[in-house]
């Protein structure tokens, strides 16, 4: 029984996890939106601290450490500063409108399920559970990405769509270079967040809505 | 051939990695773009020396047949770039396009991004290989916004949002790939090392592995630039610095297909998984067509001729897609061609385009009369890329053409009828830029040609002789191609 317990708590923190994806994809907010993504990072890195623990790997508390200190406090404090100093803390630009985007989320979370259980039934559980979760956060984000034009929310979906690969990554058990993996993509958005992208846009165009960018396509004749 | 204790594998990573920090600390231009030659040109030598070093494996560095002729060819190009961009780069100086700071950025980019593509190449672990090709990714974007113009920051936007999305979907894969292998090769580095890969993958779960490879199709398909997935690459080649759209054409895109073959590899030694082939050639073909459409729309020259690295990534992945010996003999075969001529396109658009200040074609008139050494060069690297007798992209071409006609004639058909088209659209703007009354300024350039033509040269000898060694050996990595 103690390994069903086990099981269900890694259970519920991964189906948190997509839960809280969902949160992100009606936030029209930007503080708002922030906020749950602080607590999309936090779900995770109690699901990886949760998964150290029930593999007895302790380096995964390492991910675990990064997901929490990183991406759960010190980003969403850079972009609540970066969001303050651009003035931009009005409504988000929605490409779809809100239900419509929903209801396609739930399409994806649907289609994750059918295609990771379908094609592990010799897996166990536990990994081929984590999975299918897993790939929903990842095409909640990646439908994030595409439904939003401001640069900070695309931000913030592929950082939720990055939290499911960790997700993914930690719940395949034993998978080397994890941490490794983890710090790659803590840099990939070090990169991008805090510093050059964000504040070259706004020194250009004064905004940091993507549509402004459109108008400059070296095509148009 | 014993080489003592000089350890290639060790060299052609260690020089650039100290290359690249040596170059972020010293300061002006001279010294610095001599320094990045020297250190592109003494990666290749220690690159050439794999030849002659014995083959072997470890658990995270792979040094086989097939990932020989791919180094080879990266830091032969990288090596004849830095020779263009030393030139090319100290007039963005003059014009005050760049400054001494981003310079140095500049010199150090250039030689993280060697490193990348070298350590994904020699990688004989998914996961070491998925991290070189995320800082390969990683660099370019910050070289393609370096002139921080609108443009070049909407192209790096462009490139950084759908290149990530890229190389997350791979990840994807990299993950599925271990679980896959996890069960019959048990857990930790030996289940995401290359080699034990492939010796295990018959036994792997064959549904799993298709989810995988789909993944990893569309992941790095994105960094190949295969339609419909290529949004991203006219703006990064058209924005960016042209030393680095001569790099990301020639080098960066063959280093994702690398990525692609190997796991093509993977899943041609499981029996019950899909036609990998299958999927590589519809993409490849889809690519090639709409590419070739694309080009007649072009009103710039640097997005001109990225259109046509669509064009040719989809003949190589179409090649490499329909499998065997010949066909990927064509493959490999032009795969090199197209890397020799498309840096050496480059170049040239690179010269023209500072000497006339301009991209547009619409402004560029009569090269040939004003800039012969230039126009002319021009007009052949564009009969080369176009695919005309007897330089070596017209032999690689007719191979990949007879043995699909050989195989699937309907598939030929529908090559044949893209790589018309693309020529066509080609020669329509090659003669308005190269013929004519000529326009814009007729000053002398200061441009190095040798790196141009050395490439046309060398494309020229292989038109007409390949020297058997390299058939031998092409034949030989076509044949482990499968």
């Amino acid at each position: 029984m103690k390994h069903d317990f086990f099981f269900d708590v890694a259970h519920m923190l991964a189906g948190g996890l997509v839960l809280v994806s969902f949160l992100m994809l009606y936030q029209d907010r930007l503080y708002a939106l922030i906020n749950v993504f602080a607590l999309h990072a936090f779900v995770l890195a109690l699901s990886v601290a949760w998964q150290a623990f029930i593999q007895d790997a302790p380096h995964l508390y390492v991910t675990a450490v990064i997901a929490l200190g990183f991406k759960a406090i010190v980003i969403p404090v850079a972009l609540h500063r970066i969001v303050e100093r651009l003035g931009i803390h009005r409504e988000i630009e929605t490409v779809v409108n809100i239900g419509v985007t929903m209801l396609g989320g739930i399409g994806l979370v649907a289609l994750a399920m059918v295609v990771m259980l379908r094609v592990t039934p010799t897996a166990d559980a536990l990994a081929r559970e984590d999975l299918a979760f897993a790939l929903s956060v990842l095409l909640l984000g990646l439908l994030m990405m595409v439904t939003r034009r401001n640069a900070v929310s695309q931000v913030i979906g592929f950082m939720s769509l990055e939290n499911g690969l960790i997700l993914a990554a930690t719940g395949a058990k034993g998978m080397p270079l994890v941490v490794e993996i983890s710090v790659a993509f803590s840099v990939l958005i070090a990169f991008i967040v805090i510093g050059i992208f964000l504040f070259r846009i706004r020194e250009r165009f004064d905004t940091v809505d993507l549509q402004a960018l459109d108008s400059f396509r070296g095509d148009s004749e | 051939m014993n080489l003592g204790p000089f350890d290639p594998v060790v060299a052609i990573l260690a020089i650039p990695a100290g290359a690249a920090i040596l170059l972020a600390l010293l300061p002006g231009y001279l010294a610095t773009s001599r320094l990045n030659v020297l250190a592109s040109f003494s990666t290749f030598v220690s690159a050439f020396t794999l030849f002659f070093a014995p083959h072997r494996q470890s658990q995270f560095f792979l040094i086989d047949d097939v990932n020989i002729v791919f180094v080879t060819l990266t830091t032969f190009v990288a090596f004849t770039t830095s020779v263009f961009s030393a030139s090319y780069i100290g007039h963005e100086l003059e014009s005050g396009r760049l400054t001494p700071v981003y310079l140095r950025f500049y010199h150090a980019m250039y030689q993280v991004l060697m490193l990348a593509m070298n350590l994904a190449l020699v990688a004989n672990n998914i996961g070491l290989m998925w991290v070189a090709i995320e800082m390969a990714t990683l660099t370019t974007v910050l070289m393609v916004g370096i002139y921080r113009t609108p443009a070049a920051i909407e192209a790096a936007w462009k490139y950084f949002i759908l290149g990530s999305v890229g190389i997350a979907l791979a990840l994807f894969g990299t993950i599925l790939v271990y679980m896959a292998a996890r069960p019959t090769v048990g857990e930790g580095l030996d289940a995401m090392a290359w080699t034990t890969l492939v010796a295990h993958a018959s036994t792997f779960d064959p549904a799993l592995l298709n989810v995988a490879f789909v993944f990893l199709l569309l992941g790095y398909g994105t960094k190949v630039g295969l339609a419909p997935l290529h949004a991203w690459l006219p703006d990064a080649h058209a924005e960016g610095p042209t030393p680095i759209s001569a790099v990301l054409s020639g080098l960066l895109l063959n280093v994702a297909l690398y990525a692609l073959l190997r796991f093509k590899l993977l899943m041609a030694t499981n029996p019950g998984a899909i036609a990998t082939g299958s999927l590589m050639v519809a993409m490849g073909l889809l690519s090639v067509v709409f590419a070739s459409f694309m080009l007649y729309r072009r009103r710039d020259i640097k997005r001109l001729f990225a259109y046509s690295s669509i064009e040719h990534m989809g003949i190589i992945t179409f090649a490499f897609g329909m499998g065997g010996p010949l066909a990927n003999f064509a493959g490999l075969l032009h795969m090199t061609m197209h890397s020799l001529t498309k840096s050496a396109i480059f170049f040239a658009v690179g010269h023209i385009s500072q000497i006339k200040g301009t991209q547009k074609i619409a402004d560029i008139r009569g090269l040939t009369e004003t800039h012969p050494i230039l126009g002319w060069g021009l007009v052949l690297s564009v009969v080369a890329i176009a695919g005309l007798p007897p330089l070596g992209i017209f032999m690689s071409e007719f191979l990949v053409v007879t043995s699909t006609f050989a195989r699937e004639p309907a598939l030929a058909i529908i090559l044949v009828f893209g790589v018309i088209l693309a020529l066509g659209a080609l020669f329509l703007r090659l003669n308005s830029v190269a013929f004519g009354e000529p326009t814009g300024s007729r000053a002398p350039s200061q441009a190095s040609y040798v790196p141009m033509y050395a490439h046309l040269a060398l494309v020229t000898i292989a038109g007409i002789y390949l020297p058997p060694p390299l058939v031998t050996w092409f034949q030989h990595v076509a044949r482990l191609l499968g």
